[in-house]
């Protein structure tokens, strides 16, 4: 229960940070919270013989409303994304998915940068960032790029970020006009990883025609997924026409690689996945519909 | 691998010690400080048993590094008391509604608990229930401590 030793290092800037990844290679890690990574050395699942700390990088920090979106520096913590005004006002379902990470003492070290980048399956920042088409803005020995939300998340625990890059913040697009959002989950016990959950955003025209959908599940494949299948049936529909049962039933339909382990198989998440896609769609579109 | 100096407030006094980057602040209060009323149940973030406050926010201090608090203000259960050893608001609900029985996770729930009430003094029970959530007690069946925040959180509203 003891991680095996390591050299530690502590930037000041997130361009040093970097220099000191391309320096190291594979032998080093970023550690931000260490929610994710320090359970993993502890457990001895993991073996670096660098860490490179980004919490005294101070301009990595910081939630700031910029134009039509939100941005969110990678260290903010969870818990600072919890107290935001400025968020919960921008982006409603950031807002409403932070209380579903763990606990109050996990999320006053997690960060917003770390649950991006740690990309675990049943995370649900990932899933809220593919729902509202996030940005993620990394920065690489070489200068900075963006990289839109559906190319960011690559696979189980992987995403574009390089051994050598860092996520130095995510724009949340801010969504005005009617909209509605949700996300729903269900785990054992509150504050565990979900078994599977849902998170939907719905933009209304003046008929209650659905101008904009998307559904994001979590737990539900190697990483968090947009249903195409959902989504497609959304496009136009009058929200009146909309089955919510059946819109989580063609959300589940056709996924093929849903985790089976000891928490529930495959069958049951889905069921599970079913269920919560269909109770934020009904709660997301009463919200689109009435305000 | 180098060991490196660090200086911190532990319960208001300024210490200083040398430490390998491995080390936990959990395992450095127990045994550079000696302060081993912070228990290590699991040592890998899921008990709460370990839980102080860093820069006045309850963490676990399992899953933190010695050498990332360098610089920082750290609360344990022993910094919790009055000045004349008398028990916190927190300590003597506790004591009065049973909330222990062996105490192996006492102090995180305590712990937890003062930061949670110093945040919100005027808590719901659900609340309360969630606030506490993220830790864990094999012995009480929880009624005894959750009647122990509810009684605190009254105290400090009156
Ligand atoms: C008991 C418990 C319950 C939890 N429950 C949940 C839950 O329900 N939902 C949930 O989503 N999470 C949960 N978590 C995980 C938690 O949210 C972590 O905080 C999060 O996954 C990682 O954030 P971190 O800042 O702690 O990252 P770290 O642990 O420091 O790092 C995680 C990984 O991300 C990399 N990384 C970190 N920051 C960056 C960056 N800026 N750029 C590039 N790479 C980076 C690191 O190198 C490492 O590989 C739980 C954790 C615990 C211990
Ligand atoms: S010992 Fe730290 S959470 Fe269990
Ligand atoms: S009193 Fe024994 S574990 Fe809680």
């Amino acid at each position: 229960m003891k991680p095996a030793p390591f050299d530690y290092h502590a930037p000041t800037t997130a361009e040093e940070a970097v220099a000191l990844l391309a320096e190291l290679g594979d032998t080093a890690k970023l550690i931000a919270g260490g929610q994710s990574l320090v359970p993993m050395l502890a457990l001895r699942l993991a073996v670096f013989e660098h860490l490179v700390d980004l919490g005294r990088v101070e301009n990595l920090r910081g939630i700031e409303r910029v134009g039509d979106s939100l941005r969110v520096g990678a260290t903010t913590t969870q818990s600072a994304v919890e107290r935001s005004e400025v968020a919960a006002d921008a982006v409603p379902l950031l807002a409403r998915a932070t209380p579903l990470i763990g606990h109050v003492q996990i999320r006053n070290r997690g960060t917003v940068g770390g649950s991006l980048a740690h990309a675990d399956a049943a995370a649900e920042y990932p899933a809220v960032a593919l729902a509202l088409d996030a940005e993620m803005e990394v920065l690489s020995p070489t200068g900075r790029r963006t990289v839109a939300s559906p190319d960011f998340f690559t696979g189980l625990w992987s995403t574009a970020v390089g051994d050598d890059e860092l996520l130095t913040a995510v724009r949340f697009p801010v969504w005005s006009g009617r909209c509605g959002f949700a996300i729903r989950e269900f785990a054992r016990r509150h504050g565990d990883f979900a078994i599977a959950g849902a998170a939907v955003a719905v933009e209304l025209d003046g008929d209650d025609r659905v101008r904009r959908g998307t559904i994001a599940l979590f737990g539900l494949g190697p990483s968090a997924q947009r249903s195409d299948p959902a989504e497609a049936a959304l496009g136009g529909a009058a929200v009146d026409d909309v089955d919510a049962d059946e819109l989580g039933q063609v959300a589940v339909a056709s996924l093929d690689s849903v985790p089976s382990d000891l928490h529930g198989s495959s069958a049951y998440r889905r069921r599970v996945g079913a269920a919560m896609v269909a109770d934020a769609w009904r709660a997301a579109s009463e919200e689109a519909r009435h305000g | 691998m180098g060991e490196i100096e660090i200086e911190l407030r532990v319960n208001e006094a300024v210490t200083r010690s040398t430490v390998p980057p491995r080390l936990t602040l959990a395992d450095f209060l127990r045994e550079r400080c000696g302060l081993t009323g912070t228990h290590l149940g699991c040592e890998h973030g899921v008990c709460g048993a370990c839980t102080v406050l860093l820069d006045g926010d309850a963490v676990r201090s399992c899953l933190v590094f010695a050498v990332q608090a360098d610089g920082h203000d750290v609360t344990t259960i022993e910094g919790l008391d009055g000045p004349d050893g008398s028990l916190s608001p927190v300590q003597q609900a506790f004591r009065d509604h049973h909330g222990l029985q062996c105490g192996f996770c006492t102090p995180g729930f305590v712990v937890t608990a003062e930061a949670f009430l110093r945040d919100n003094p005027d808590p719901t029970d659900d609340q309360i229930r969630e606030a506490v959530s993220g830790n864990l007690c094999r012995c009480t069946g929880y009624q005894g401590i959750l009647a122990a925040l509810r009684a605190a959180a009254d105290a400090v509203e009156t």
